[in-house]
């Protein structure tokens, strides 16, 4: 659903992705590991539409796609889902409403009719269960005064209500104690689906105990250096990414 | 313009003479004692109305134009403007297919009803619309109450001991150059008395007033609630009101006496002229209450037309307990400026004042907030509460906070907030991300920054003001 070819792009005018080719199959969870600054970030931005990002060569099909081509909001009404590293705060309007905006205009976008609040309400009370989310959340403004922890939960609330296409977790687990890692672990793994595809970005190996992933791929200095299957990730968390540095610099 | 050549003009003798011909609907542009009698002549005022006008337009003649507000405009010409035009209507459309399309977009926009369309498009409604009725089953039901509610000019003729009583007792002729240009010319406006004791059953909205139609540029209100009676008014509509007339000056004073609340309304969406700022509104307005013991005075505005928005409603805290609120939204976007704020002067004991101010810069937009907040000697425990945010949007525009406080009693808390904030491209990004448009995401962001306002408008009210932002900012963000 997913194919990144040769993907460069660059932030005023450093180059940070150099060259990225990612495959992302229905009902595959990848993840992407690596060191601070090596791109993580920037590949999902990239993705979402970021147009602070400016990509230079490559192309990226989405769903059969052109996915460069779309604007952000349409990536996201085709069912393209970012979880923010850094969740955005929006004072004065509630996350319900928010989230129901939301929804509505992907249903606008496929022809279907939009909910009303009522019907809303019924809809993410569901959802609510799933991530154990305190409802007091709801109507509070969008991530504004949430704890670190509840930002991320919230995110991962936000995707099961979208219940989108390919999910990107941008460092979903970082200031997530251990009980609400499980909890978004779980969230993830309820939306593990035959036809959706998940890329989980992240930086330690913990999380990948939970979700467990189907391919991993390890990003240094813009490029994936290495790909393999969850075994990959244990190998990381006992020798670093030192060694693939070391590789890569050799190389370059 | 100069103080000479106003009293020039103010002593001249008026060479176009006494217009009494009823087919003639105007006067010449023009301002000096002749055409101050013609107007209190035309409406068939009584002497007392007229000498008010006239100690007014003397006094004018020794003023100046205002020039420490922050806001930058060619000077106004008091004598090219025309002071009495015969209650002119718009010329009636036949249908809304007549009407200026781009008018028509915008009620589109705003989710105007299509009846009410063609009243304010000006297609003569009487067949399909029966406006009247309406109004006359509305005016039976207050009559029964005891509320007066009409205009001004009426009020003066059928309720001329009230008017005399608190006419200028609020915002006296000598108040300022647009009040008191005001008070020499004005043209019409509401009058409302609600009786002691009496809860006004409904809200009180020019709308339903008959002849609510072109009261003209100088505006006049008075609303009086009597002892331990409540009303709630609201002011305008969010149609967009095109007017040919530059210049508008109004005056409204509140009277709450013992025990009262008033609470007054606006949303205020005149002409802003083009992107150039050619042709806007200039819209300076006095508008103040007074409240007297246990009263309480609201004043609740969103402010998004005009070219130049001068405005300050403001309360006079003079009873012991008495409290005054000022919630205001006020939006500039591309050459628009606006200086507005509210004055609180606290002159009773244990006298409370809540200020928000919620500023909108975009475009080449400036947006100036300026307020007092006065604490007299006898005010014991007097408290304020001021919070004034800004909200910039793009680069070129400007937010400017000019807070006075001036406390002369060691008893008083005074509290000031401020903020400035930037609409995020990462709160867009956001949005978009989950599907949400741009122009729907900066919508929202603007109304949940005005929330702490909204929720003081009447329900409707409040859908309208959000959905007027949206229209008003159609386009800032790229
Ligand atoms: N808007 C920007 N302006 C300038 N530099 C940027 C910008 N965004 C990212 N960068 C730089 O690009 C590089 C890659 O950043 P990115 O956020 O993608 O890294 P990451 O792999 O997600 O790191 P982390 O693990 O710390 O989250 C970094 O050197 C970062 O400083
Ligand atoms: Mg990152």
């Amino acid at each position: 659903m997913l194919k990144i070819s040769n993907l460069h792009a660059s932030v005023e005018d450093k180059k940070i992705l150099k060259g990225i080719d990612l495959q992302v199959n229905a009902g595959e969870v990848h993840a992407i590991m690596g060191p601070n600054g090596s791109g993580k970030s920037t590949l999902a931005q990239v993705l979402a539409g970021r147009d602070a990002y400016e990509v230079t060569e490559g192309s990226v099909e989405f769903l059969g796609q052109d996915l460069l081509e779309m604007a952000p909001e349409e990536r996201a009404r085709e069912g393209l889902f970012l979880a923010f590293q850094y969740p955005v705060e929006i004072p004065g309007v509630s996350n319900a409403y928010f989230l129901r905006s939301a929804v509505n205009a992907v249903r606008k976008h496929r022809g279907e009719p939009e909910l009303d609040a009522i019907q809303f309400g019924k809809y993410i009370r569901e959802k609510m269960k799933l991530l154990d989310l305190d409802p007091s959340l709801l109507n509070r403004s969008v991530n504004e005064g949430f704890s670190g922890g509840e930002k991320k939960r919230n995110e991962i609330f936000h995707m099961a209500v979208m219940e989108p296409k390919l999910c990107v977790l941008d460092e979903t687990d970082s200031g997530l104690d251990i009980d609400a890692l499980k909890i978004v672990a779980d969230g993830v793994n309820a939306l593990r689906s035959p036809d959706r595809g998940i890329l989980v970005v992240t930086h330690y190996q913990r999380l990948l105990n939970y979700i467990v992933p189907d391919f991993v791929h390890v990003l240094v200095d813009g490029r994936i250096v290495k790909s393999g299957d969850k075994n990959l990730a244990l190998e990381l968390e006992e020798k670093g990414y030192g060694w693939l540095e070391a590789e890569a610099a050799a190389r370059a | 313009m100069s103080n000479e050549i106003l009293e020039q003009f103010a002593n001249r003798e008026y060479k176009w003479g006494f217009v009494s011909d009823v087919e003639s609907e105007s006067l010449p542009p023009g301002l000096n004692e002749e055409v101050v009698r013609i107007i209190s002549e035309k409406k068939g005022e009584p002497e007392w109305m007229l000498e008010w006008r006239l100690r007014a337009l003397r006094h004018l003649a020794r003023m100046q134009e205002p020039t420490w507000h922050n806001v930058r405009y060619a000077p106004v010409d008091l004598q090219s403007i025309v002071y009495y035009s015969a209650p002119k209507r718009r010329p009636k459309l036949n249908s809304l297919e007549e009407a200026d399309p781009e008018l028509l977009r915008t009620f589109e926009k705003l989710g105007i009803p299509l009846e009410e369309q063609k009243i304010l498009a000006g297609v003569a409604v009487d067949a399909v619309f029966d406006s009247v009725s309406v109004a006359t089953t509305f005016k039976e039901k207050l009559a029964s109450l005891g509320i007066v509610f009409c205009s001004m000019s009426e009020a003066i003729r059928e309720h001329p001991d009230l008017v005399r009583q608190y006419l200028g007792s609020v915002v006296p002729y000598s108040d300022n150059y647009y009040a008191t240009l005001n008070s020499a010319v004005f043209s019409d406006g509401s009058f409302v008395y609600v009786p002691k004791g009496v809860r006004c059953p409904m809200e009180l909205s020019t709308y339903f007033r008959i002849n609510a139609e072109n009261t003209g540029q100088f505006e006049r209100t008075l609303i009086v609630a009597d002892e331990g009676a409540y009303v709630s008014y609201l002011e305008g509509c969010t149609a967009p009101m095109r007017d040919e007339n530059q210049l508008h000056a109004a005056v409204v004073e509140l009277v709450a006496l013992d025990g009262a609340t008033i609470k007054y309304s606006t949303v205020q969406n005149w002409y802003p002229g083009d992107k150039d700022g050619n042709g806007g509104i200039y819209n300076f307005v006095t508008k103040r209450g007074r409240a007297m013991r246990d009263a309480k005075i609201t004043w609740t505005q969103v402010e998004t037309g005009s070219a130049i928005t001068w405005k300050y409603p403001s309360v006079i805290l003079q009873g012991d307990n008495s409290v005054g609120e000022f919630y205001s939204v006020a939006l500039t976007a591309n050459r628009q400026q606006a200086d507005t704020g509210t004055k609180m002067v606290h002159i009773g004991k244990n006298t409370k004042s809540t200020i928000v101010s919620k500023g909108i810069s975009a475009g080449f937009g400036q947006n100036t907030y300026r307020g007092l907040v006065r604490v007299n000697p006898g005010a014991d425990y007097a408290r304020n509460y001021s919070q004034c945010d800004s909200m910039l949007m793009g680069d070129k525009c400007g937010a400017h906070t000019f807070p006075y406080i001036d406390v002369r009693n060691p008893t008083a808390i005074v509290e000031h907030e401020a903020s400035t904030s930037k609409i995020g491209e990462d709160q867009i990004f956001y949005c978009n991300q989950r599907g949400i448009s741009t122009e729907d995401a900066v919508n929202m962001i603007v109304s949940g920054f005005c929330k702490e306002v909204f929720r003081e408008l009447p329900m409707e009210f409040a859908v309208e003001a959000q959905r007027l932002l949206g229209v008003s900012l159609e386009g800032s963000v790229g």
